[in-house]
């Protein structure tokens, strides 16, 4: 087994639930509604949790401690896909990122829950079971405003077309990817998103809104090995703004 | 030296409970997935979380050491891991009543397959009707979902199925 290949994997989920994670919980105190403003607080709580787990996993592979892999590194050492990144937007745009992001998490938990490496497929399948929750949550919004008033449906449509090409950077091949799938891993990026594309395709019929060819669309790669947007920078500014005051600190 | 036995632990244990809801022991909950000893006094305990971004995991483990300590056990390790994982259907026929009575309608059982259609209509644990619905499947902790009784016209929340 390739270890450096195992740790490329691990952070990039890592670092995916720990920006969003944090994206999500700026709209603490500021949802739409009381249910949302929970909703998004609890999904936030999830998944820094579940980022946690894979920076513990990778700490038993030698990595540095979760606390330091979170707050000490800069923007460019992060290997989150970009769409993480972005600006929460309007309300719209969250929940379609939302939608998008946590299909491609549950597909990508349930490949890993058959992972051989012990560690990383038993927690996959506990997260799995977690994020159907989150899964649920998007499918319900995205049916009901992908089917409400003309305003609803052109903000959804305006930030699913905004999101989409972001969304693919999720699937940006790993430098080892055939490494991964030769060692039985996870089956690939391709495949994942394959599996993915025909989800959103199954919950957008669903709805007014519509997709475009996705052959149509440029991935925005990039994220994985550290190329990111100007957003990404203050975010891990400010998530780390206390830890860095005094990183000897006992919490 | 007096042979220990692991249900004497498990016992010791039951005072110690999930923080968020205090009426229910981590027995009760199914998050201890086991307890061992090496034979030469050396104590493990086995955890795994709820939600594994479960705040209080933390403070879990520390009460079941000062357990442990309390008793005398002074050699031991409290080893919280995901190789067993957690699912609602852990929870024993005790815990589930001590839930009801916290106002906590227990999670129903499932086949491990959570859908709607499994949370969308909850029992009402105040008067048992299933006239009710869902309003979010996210709570005040990660482990609930809140919930509108139309008979007895009260809100409630549900330990939520996983």
């Amino acid at each position: 087994m390739n270890q450096e290949a195992v740790k490329d994997l691990l952070y990039k989920m890592a670092d995916d639930q720990l920006i969003l994670g944090h994206r999500n919980s700026e709209w603490t105190g500021m949802g739409p509604l009381l249910e949302e403003d929970i909703a998004f607080s609890s999904m936030a709580q999830d998944k820094v949790g579940h980022a946690q787990q894979f920076y513990n996993i990778l700490h038993t592979m030698g990595e540095q401690d979760p606390d330091t892999v979170a707050f000490m590194r800069n923007a460019n050492q992060f290997h989150n896909c970009q769409l993480v990144e972005l600006p929460n937007g309007e309300y719209d745009f969250s929940l379609i990122r939302h939608f998008l992001f946590d299909h491609a998490e549950y597909i990508r938990f349930t490949a890993l829950a058959n992972c051989p490496i012990k560690d990383i497929a038993n927690l996959s399948k506990k997260l799995k079971s977690e994020v159907k929750y989150h899964v649920m949550h998007a499918d319900t919004w995205i049916k009901q405003l992908g089917t409400s008033t003309e305003e609803a449906k052109a903000r959804m449509q305006a930030s699913l077309n905004e999101a989409l090409p972001y969304a693919l950077g999720i699937f940006e091949p790993s430098k080892h990817e055939q490494q991964l799938i030769a060692d039985g891993i996870y089956p690939g990026e391709a495949a994942l998103q394959a599996e993915w594309q025909a989800v959103v395709e199954k919950v957008i019929a669903k709805t007014e809104l519509t997709l475009p060819a996705w052959d149509s669309l440029e991935p925005v790669y990039g994220g994985r090995y550290g190329t990111h947007t100007e957003h990404l920078q203050p975010l891990v500014e400010e998530m780390s703004e206390v830890f860095r005051l005094d990183p000897t600190a006992e919490w | 030296m007096e042979v220990l036995e692991n249900e004497t632990i498990r016992v010791w244990l039951e005072e110690v409970k999930d923080p968020e809801i205090p009426v229910l022991s981590l027995n009760d909950l199914g998050v201890i997935t086991g307890i061992d000893q090496d034979g030469e006094g050396k104590v493990t305990v086995d955890m795994t979380p709820t939600f594994a971004g479960c705040p209080a995991i933390d403070h879990m483990k520390n009460e079941i050491g000062e357990v442990l300590e309390k008793n005398g056990v002074s050699d031991y390790h409290v080893r919280v891991s995901f190789d067993t994982q957690w699912n609602s259907n852990m929870i024993s026929e005790r815990g589930r009543k001590a839930l009801k009575d916290f106002g906590l309608a227990p999670p129903p059982k499932h086949n491990l397959i959570v859908d709607l259609d499994i949370i969308e209509h909850a029992t009402c644990p105040h008067c048992g009707s299933k006239n009710t619905e869902m309003k979010t499947p996210f709570g005040p902790t990660l482990c609930r979902s809140i919930h509108y009784c139309h008979d007895c016209l009260n809100a409630f929340e549900q330990f939520k199925p996983l």
